[in-house]
């Protein structure tokens, strides 16, 4: 058992650790988006991937090895701030069109929105 | 970046955050996929309070898990007669196919990649001590064009909401089919 606490000790929270996990949140996402018939759940694997990209982008501009040099080091947090501000109205349009084609439909089952099929 | 606490806290975060994305796709109702959902936004914070993004992490609990959850909450309540059982469609596989393709090209690279990062003391110094003044003078200096684009990209998409949801006849438009 004494082997395992130094073991413990040398590891550390690298950038690739949280590659991984924005990897398997961003797939999560995708499956949620392409495999759900709801459009409100649909919308949820949405906001998980963009949820994702944004981990994605605060790990990179913290394990950036150009930090110190760079001119601009918060960047990448300025960014994050604009795809917040894109995903808060995608959001809004998004459910907003949802409620719009339940008052048509009665349905928001997107496997039954199929007017456009040929 | 690499005490045991530190390693413990991520640990915990991820696996939060990771399990509850994966509990939106396996719960049966849609509501109870959306507590996942929020409970998965909360966790994501957490991650960002470890990256030091403090502020990212305030504005992820305010917009994420109180906003939009509350606006999807809106739109399960609004649309009482549609199923809530939050069901597959028929592309359950290439869904599934495509989303592990997805997943396992990134954890591919992030693990084969040779990511020259700090460690150590480099990283400590590389602290973040103050992230909100310096957000703000990149937002209304560097980037102020963007801002200005995104606040009427807002106005605009809540203009757009507002105008596709309201009632034209002014009647009982609400729940009857066209």
């Amino acid at each position: 058992m004494i082997p395992e606490i130094p073991a413990l000790d040398e590891l550390s929270v690298t950038l690739a650790h949280y590659l991984l996990v924005s990897g398997a949140v961003f797939g999560i996402g995708v499956v949620i988006a392409l495999a759900k018939r709801n459009a409100v759940a649909v919308l949820m694997g949405v906001e998980l991937m963009l949820n994702a990209v944004n981990l994605t982008i605060l790990a990179f501009s913290r394990f950036s090895s150009a930090f110190p040099a760079g001119d601009a080091p918060l960047a990448g947090h300025a960014f994050v701030v604009f795809v917040l501000t894109v995903a808060a109205a995608e959001a809004a349009v998004a459910l907003a069109l949802a409620v719009l084609v339940y008052r048509r439909r009665e349905t928001v089952d997107l496997d039954r929105v199929n007017l456009l099929r040929w | 970046m690499d005490s045991p606490a530190f390693l413990l806290a991520f640990l915990i975060l991820s696996g939060i955050t990771v399990t509850s994305a994966l509990l939106v796709f396996v719960a049966r109702n849609l509501m109870h996929a959306l507590a996942f959902l929020v409970l998965s936004f909360l966790g994501m914070a957490g991650l960002f309070m470890t990256l030091s993004a403090d502020f990212i992490a305030i504005a992820q609990i305010l917009i994420y898990a109180g906003s939009i959850s509350v606006l999807m909450v809106f739109a399960v309540m609004l649309t009482p007669l549609a199923s809530r059982d939050n069901g597959n469609s028929l592309y359950v596989i290439p869904a599934l196919m495509g989303g592990a393709g997805i997943a396992g090209l990134v954890s591919l690279v992030a693990i084969e990649t040779d990511w020259a990062e700090h460690s150590g003391d480099a990283l400590k110094a590389a602290d973040f001590e103050r992230t909100v003044p310096v957000i703000g003078d990149l937002l209304l200096g560097r980037y102020v064009l963007a801002f200005e684009v995104a606040s009427v990209l807002l106005f605009i998409a809540l203009l757009g909401a507002i105008l596709l949801v309201q009632d034209r006849d002014g009647g009982d438009a609400t729940g009857e089919a066209q």
